[in-house]
C-alpha cells in the first residue's frame, strides 16, 4: 500500500504495513515461548490469518485520493491499515467491534448528499462530489483516542470543516453545530434496539471552527472505509472518538447544545464536551493511560495526555472553564 | 451410566474445559493475537466469557441431574467444572492485573531473564494505583472480585479431605456460595458493558432458569415431603435463596 511522507514525520517513524508483516524476530520469540506447548497448527494459517487482518476481504473497495502533506500531522508510529479498519465502533453495524468490518458492505455511499439546515442564510443540500472538490484534500495523521481506552494514530484525509462552513454562512445567532449520521434500517440490518438513532454528535461554533477539527473524506490515502464512516465524516482529535460522527447525512446549525446521543443515553459516562482529559475518570475506568493500537504484536499502554496532545492549539477555548465539571 | 465408563467421561470433560485456554494459546502462536487490534482487550473479554459460561455449566449439573434418576451420575463432575471455572477466572484476574493494567509484562520478562527480578515489583509499584482506584472505586471490579474470591474460597476447600474434616453438612453451606458466585458474575458482566449492550443479558438469563429451576425443586420438595425435622433446614435455604 501507498503511504505519504509527511513533512513533520522522519520516514524512520512510519511503519509499513510491509514491516508489520515480516517481524520474524518477535515470531520467533513467540515460537520459543510456546515451544513446549505441543500444539500444532499450520503456519500457513498463521500467516494468512495475519494478511486477512492487514487487508481483511471485508475491507470495502476504496479510491485513491490526490492528497497534500499537513503542518497538523502527528509524529507518532502509525496505527496499521487493517488494524484501523477491522476494529471499529460503529454501532448501527453492530455493538461488537469486529462486526462493522463484516457489515457495514451493505452502506450505500452513492449517491449521497449533506444536507445543510438550522441557522444559515441559505438551507441547501451538498452533494459529496462537490464537497470532495471544495479545498485540496490533505493528508492529516491523527491521535484517536476512544473513550474505551484505547488509541490508533490515523491518517486522515479531508480538510478544516471551517472551510466548509465558511462557505455556508451561519447566521451570527449560531452558537452550535450539530452532526446526523445516516440511520437506515435497509442499508443497516444490525441496527440495535435501545438507542435512540439516528446517532447524533455536536460541537460548540468555535470547536467547530478549530481548524484542527477535520471535514473527514478518507484514510491512509484512500476514500473511507465503510466501517470508518464513508463517505464523510468529523474527526475531533482533542475529544474521545464518539464525538466524531461517522457517515453524515445532515449538519444543522442551532442557538441550543445539541442533543446528542450518548450523553442522553448516560449523561454521567459520556459528557456533552468528552475532551481527552486523563484527570477525569470514566465512572467505569480510569482515563489517565491509553492501550497504543500500532504495529507493535505486543500492546503499549502509555499515559493519556491531556486534550490527547493537542493543547497548543486546543487549549484556549477552554480558558476559565471547570473541566472536571464540563467534562 | 455404566462406572467402567466414568474415566473416560471425565478425560473428555477435561478435554473440552481445556480446549478454550488451548485455543487462546493457539491463537497467541499463529499470530491472531498479535495481528489483533486490542489483544489485551480480547484476551481480557475471552477469558470472562468463558469463566462465566463454565459456571453456568456447572451451576446446570444440578437440575439438569434431577431430570431423571439415571442421570445422577452427572453430579461425579460438577466439582471438576467448578474447578475449572476457578481457573478461568483466575485467568481472567491475572489478565486484568498483568495485561489490563498497564503492567509492562514484556519489560518484567526481559528484566528476570538479566538477572534483576527487582523488576517485578517496580512494575507492580507502577500499577497499584490505579488498581487500587478500580478496587475502590468501581462496583463492576468489587462485585467481580468477590466472585473470584468465593470461587477461591470453594477450590480451597474443594479436596476430599476438607470435606470430611468440615462435615458434609458445613461444606455444602460453604459451597452454597457458588450461586452467589454466578449471580456476582453475571452483574459484574452487566454493570461492565455500555448502555443498550445486551449480550449479558443472555448469560442473566441462563443463571435466572438454573436458579429458579432449583427455587422450584425446593419448593416442590417442602410441600410434598413428609413433616421431619428437616423441614427447619429446608426452610431456612429457601429463604436464603429467594432473600
Amino acid at each position: 500500500m501507498h503511504l505519504r511522507k509527511s513533512d513533520d514525520i522522519p520516514s524512520s517513524e512510519i511503519t509499513p504495513e510491509g514491516a508489520f508483516r515480516a517481524q520474524p524476530e518477535a515470531r520467533a520469540n513467540r515460537r520459543r515461548f510456546l515451544a513446549g506447548a505441543g500444539l500444532l497448527g499450520a503456519g500457513a494459517l498463521a500467516g494468512a490469518a495475519i494478511r486477512e487482518l492487514l487487508r481483511p476481504d471485508s475491507v470495502q473497495a476504496t479510491t485513491k485520493l490526490t492528497t497534500v502533506a499537513s503542518s497538523y500531522s502527528a509524529a507518532d508510529q502509525q496505527t496499521p491499515f487493517g488494524k484501523a479498519t477491522s476494529y471499529n465502533n460503529f454501532y448501527e453495524f453492530g455493538t461488537n467491534k469486529d462486526e462493522p468490518a463484516r457489515n457495514a458492505h451493505t452502506l450505500q455511499t452513492r449517491p449521497w448528499t449533506v444536507q445543510i439546515a438550522g441557522l444559515v442564510k441559505q438551507p441547501r443540500t451538498i452533494d459529496i462530489d462537490t464537497i470532495l472538490k471544495l479545498r485540496p484534500i490533505e493528508s492529516r495523521v491523527y491521535r484517536h483516542r476512544c473513550v474505551e481506552a484505547w488509541s490508533m494514530v490515523i491518517p486522515w484525509d479531508g480538510f478544516s470543516l471551517s472551510e466548509l462552513i465558511k462557505t455556508l454562512d451561519p447566521l451570527p445567532s449560531a452558537k452550535y453545530v450539530q452532526f446526523i449520521s445516516l440511520v437506515d434500517r435497509k442499508q443497516m440490518p444490525q441496527l440495535p434496539g435501545g438507542y435512540d438513532w439516528p446517532y447524533s454528535e455536536g460541537l460548540r461554533m468555535d470547536e467547530a471552527m478549530n481548524p484542527l477539527t477535520l471535514l473527514c473524506v478518507g484514510c491512509y490515502g484512500e476514500t473511507l472505509p465503510n466501517q470508518n464512516g464513508a463517505p464523510v465524516r468529523v474527526v475531533v482529535p482533542w475529544k474521545y472518538g464518539f464525538k466524531s460522527g461517522k457517515s453524515i447525512v445532515k449538519i444543522n446549525f442551532t442557538d441550543k447544545q445539541p442533543r446528542t446521543l450518548w450523553n442522553e443515553l448516560a449523561p454521567n459516562e459520556y459528557g456533552f464536551y468528552s475532551n481527552v482529559n486523563p484527570a477525569v475518570d470514566h465512572p467505569r475506568w480510569s482515563q489517565a493511560h491509553e492501550r497504543r493500537i500500532d504495529a507493535s504484536a505486543f500492546p503499549r499502554t502509555i499515559p493519556t495526555q491531556l486534550f490527547n496532545g493537542y493543547g497548543d492549539q486546543v487549549a484556549s477555548l477552554y480558558t476559565g472553564m471547570n473541566l472536571k465539571k464540563y467534562y | 451410566m455404566p462406572p467402567r465408563l466414568i474415566p473416560a467421561f471425565k478425560v473428555l470433560v477435561h478435554l473440552a474445559c481445556l480446549a478454550p485456554f488451548l485455543w487462546l494459546l493457539e491463537q497467541y502462536r499463529n499470530g491472531f493475537l498479535a495481528a489483533n487490534a486490542d489483544p489485551v482487550n480480547y484476551v481480557t473479554h475471552f477469558t470472562g466469557h468463558w469463566t462465566l459460561w463454565i459456571l453456568l455449566t456447572c451451576l446446570a449439573v444440578t437440575p439438569v441431574r434431577r431430570l431423571s434418576p439415571k442421570l445422577s451420575w452427572l453430579v461425579r463432575f460438577r466439582r471438576l467444572i467448578g474447578l475449572y471455572a476457578f481457573f478461568y477466572g483466575t485467568l481472567h484476574l491475572a489478565t486484568y492485573i498483568f495485561l489490563f493494567s498497564g503492567y509492562d509484562l514484556p519489560g518484567a520478562l526481559a528484566g528476570i531473564k538479566a538477572g534483576h527480578p527487582g523488576v517485578i515489583v517496580d512494575q507492580w509499584k507502577a500499577v497499584w494505583p490505579t488498581m487500587r482506584d478500580d478496587v475502590l472505586k468501581r462496583r463492576f471490579i468489587q462485585v467481580g472480585l468477590v466472585a473470584w474470591l468465593i470461587l477461591l474460597l470453594l477450590a480451597a476447600t474443594s479436596p476430599k479431605f476438607l470435606l470430611m474434616a468440615l462435615g458434609g453438612k458445613n461444606w455444602q453451606r460453604i459451597h452454597r456460595l457458588v450461586y452467589l458466585a454466578g449471580i456476582a458474575g453475571v452483574v459484574h458482566f452487566i454493570w461492565l458493558v455500555k448502555p443498550g449492550v445486551r449480550e449479558p443479558w443472555k448469560d442473566g438469563a441462563v443463571l435466572a432458569v438454573l436458579l429458579l429451576a432449583r427455587i422450584g425443586w425446593w419448593v416442590r420438595k417442602r410441600l410434598a415431603g413428609p413433616p421431619s425435622r428437616k423441614t427447619e433446614s429446608q426452610k431456612r435455604t429457601l429463604q436464603d435463596v429467594s432473600g
